[in-house]
């Protein structure tokens, strides 16, 4: 067991983050932490860290504690925050050096490691560079590349592609997945669902503080939503109607502003009996369910700050 | 709020590796983690080393204008022991040590709050095996390096305008060190609370007059008894003292008082500095 954590606890000034959570990961396995902001995200990737001491409850990373084997344990892992702390100061390849040197590696070991990820990321042209200079998606990169500099076990990313273009998004997860196949262990935050389903194995979704379901992408679409969505568009103001008059047609109907999402095992049957009642809408939709689904099901529409 | 039931003896600062040797224990400064941070520090001004060359030039200036010129109006005064010195030779020393506390200084404070609130240097730094007071230990002595070289450079003035006396200055350099540990502790300790840049005023406001009325221009003598008191015990008074006593080879008990004043408050500094660190980064 890579991480192994029982009742995390965490607050900051009195209010709590984190309201004992039970999560266990183990070695080669892609792990998510999913929630909206404020979730709690963070701060339990910081405690998996070794950097932010645990409130109550225990943690075991890589089998040791964090609180008396903090430096051991960070020796281990590979962190990619989710604010870029790359070193403005040092070029490119300056910074994987120093970096790696951080982690006590001779200096020869260090450069011909940073000529590696620097490959792996696909950076090499950009050695000599300023960090200032890179692109949001480069400097990204450049973090993801650092983080490996010391062989992690286990490789922590939090929210690693917030803040990016889809090409470089892409690439992203790409190099992750490679890392995946060799063997390393991931373990992520994210409020991208198809992230999620794109690289992980399991995953929790955290709501404010706790864990409201937990499995494989598949598990919890077949456990918190049905198979498939219809979506039904009937011009604005006509869809609250309408929805009485469609609500036996699914196992639930969901009124949007501009649609109605109807929760169904068979989509298809669903419009069907909706144009059997000659309702007609604007358009219709069948969609296979997704993880945003089970996501808003399970941490609502509203907006949080 | 949850009344914490194990771990909350976290231990922010824990020791890599195990057990440290009796050595490592003993002589902390042979430990490996800081000088990473001094590394990264060499490796960021080897391409900007020409800061260092304004660094250096400024003990110099006042020295020519106040040390030379204005000491050309003033001529030779006599010691509390009766002996008589230039006045050149007398301000020398004071702007060595002064030397020393601002090269020190400047790292410790500006550049330590700018590593730690803009750049997340620390933040980057402490997700590695590193601990806060590796941080602590490397800028440190980084800090009291950077203040050596521009002492060393102006030792080498005072040696070449023939204003040394005795052989004791050639330990003026680690007593140089020993004024950058000082200021560079308390500075970078004092960095800590800081809340943004207008707080540096404080510094300012703390070193200014400490720079114009530690008997650096003038002896302590002048002063009455109760001014004198209070000056005796500013910090950079206790280097101007170690400073002078070298270069006029007049060692007594007050450079050992001196030694023993800024090493006490170079440790305390940085004892302070990394808990601070500590309690501000890992939360």
């Amino acid at each position: 067991m890579m991480i192994s954590a029982r009742g995390l606890r965490k607050s900051y000034g009195g209010i709590e983050a984190v309201k004992g959570i039970d999560v266990e990961v183990s070695a080669g396995e892609a792990f998510g932490f999913l929630g909206p902001n404020g979730a709690g995200k963070s701060s339990t990737m910081r405690m998996i860290a070794a950097v932010s001491p645990v409130d109550a409850g225990s943690l075991e990373i890589l089998g040791m504690d964090p609180a008396t084997h903090g430096s051991e344990i960070r020796a281990r892992l590979g962190v990619c925050p989710q604010e870029d702390s790359l070193d403005n100061e040092l070029s490119v390849m300056e910074n994987l050096v120093v970096y790696g040197r951080y982690f006590g590696l001779s200096r020869a070991e260090a450069s011909s490691r940073a000529k590696e990820q620097l490959a792996f990321v696909q950076l090499t042209e950009r050695a000599k560079s300023r960090v200032e200079d890179l692109s949001g998606g480069m400097k990204r990169r450049l973090s993801v590349a650092r983080s490996l500099i010391n062989q992690p076990d286990v490789l922590l990313l939090d929210e690693p592609t917030t803040g990016l273009d889809p090409q470089a998004r892409h690439q992203l997860w790409d190099r992750l997945f490679r890392l995946k196949q060799q063997g390393v262990t991931l373990v992520l935050t994210t409020h991208y669902m198809d992230e999620a389903e794109q690289l992980c194995d399991r995953l929790v979704i955290m709501d404010n503080g706790v864990i409201v379901a937990a499995g494989s992408p598949l598990e919890l679409i077949a456990a918190h939503s049905t198979r498939e969505v219809t979506e039904l568009r009937f011009g604005v103001g006509d869809n609250e109607s309408m929805a009485e008059k469609v609500a036996d047609l699914a196992d639930r109907v969901e009124v949007l502003p501009d649609r109605l999402l109807l929760y169904t095992d068979d989509g298809e049957q669903a419009s069907q009996a909706v144009h059997d009642r000659e309702l007609h809408p604007v358009s219709s939709l069948v969609r296979r369910a997704t993880l945003e689904d089970v996501f808003l099901r399970l941490t609502g529409r509203t907006l949080v700050d | 709020m949850t009344r914490p039931v194990t771990s909350t003896g976290h231990d922010p600062d824990p020791v890599p590796g195990g057990a440290r040797t009796l050595g490592l224990r003993v002589f902390p400064l042979f430990a490996a983690g800081h000088w990473r941070v001094v590394e990264r520090n060499f490796l960021l001004y080897r391409r900007a080393w020409k800061v260092f060359l304004t660094g250096m030039l400024e003990p110099v200036l006042y020295l020519l204008s106040i040390g030379v010129g204005v000491g050309g109006l003033v001529g030779d005064f006599t010691l509390a022991d009766g002996g008589a010195v230039s006045y050149v030779e007398f301000v020398a020393p004071a702007m060595l040590a002064a030397s020393a506390m601002n090269g020190a200084l400047f790292d410790a404070t500006y550049g330590i709050f700018f590593r730690m609130k803009y750049e997340k240097l620390y933040d980057a730094m402490l997700a590695t095996p590193l601990r806060p007071r590796d941080i602590a230990r490397g800028e440190i002595t980084w800090a009291l390096l950077r203040g050596a070289c521009y002492s060393a450079a102006f030792i080498v003035v005072m040696v070449a305008m023939g204003l040394v006396r005795s052989w004791w200055m050639v330990l003026a350099l680690p007593a140089t060190m020993l004024i950058g540990f000082a200021f560079a502790g308390a500075g970078m300790a004092l960095t800590t609370w800081m809340r943004s840049w207008q707080d540096f005023e404080f510094v300012s406001l703390a070193i200014m007059p400490m720079f114009l009325f530690s008997a650096t221009f003038y002896p302590i003598s002048t002063y009455p008894d109760p001014v004198e008191a209070v000056v005796r015990w500013t910090p950079l008074y206790q280097g101007v003292v170690l400073c002078r006593e070298m270069s006029l080879g007049a060692l007594g008990w007050d450079a050992l008082v001196a030694v023993v004043y800024l090493a006490v408050m170079g440790s305390v500094g940085m004892y302070v500095a990394s808990r601070r660190i500590g309690r501000l980064l890992l939360k």
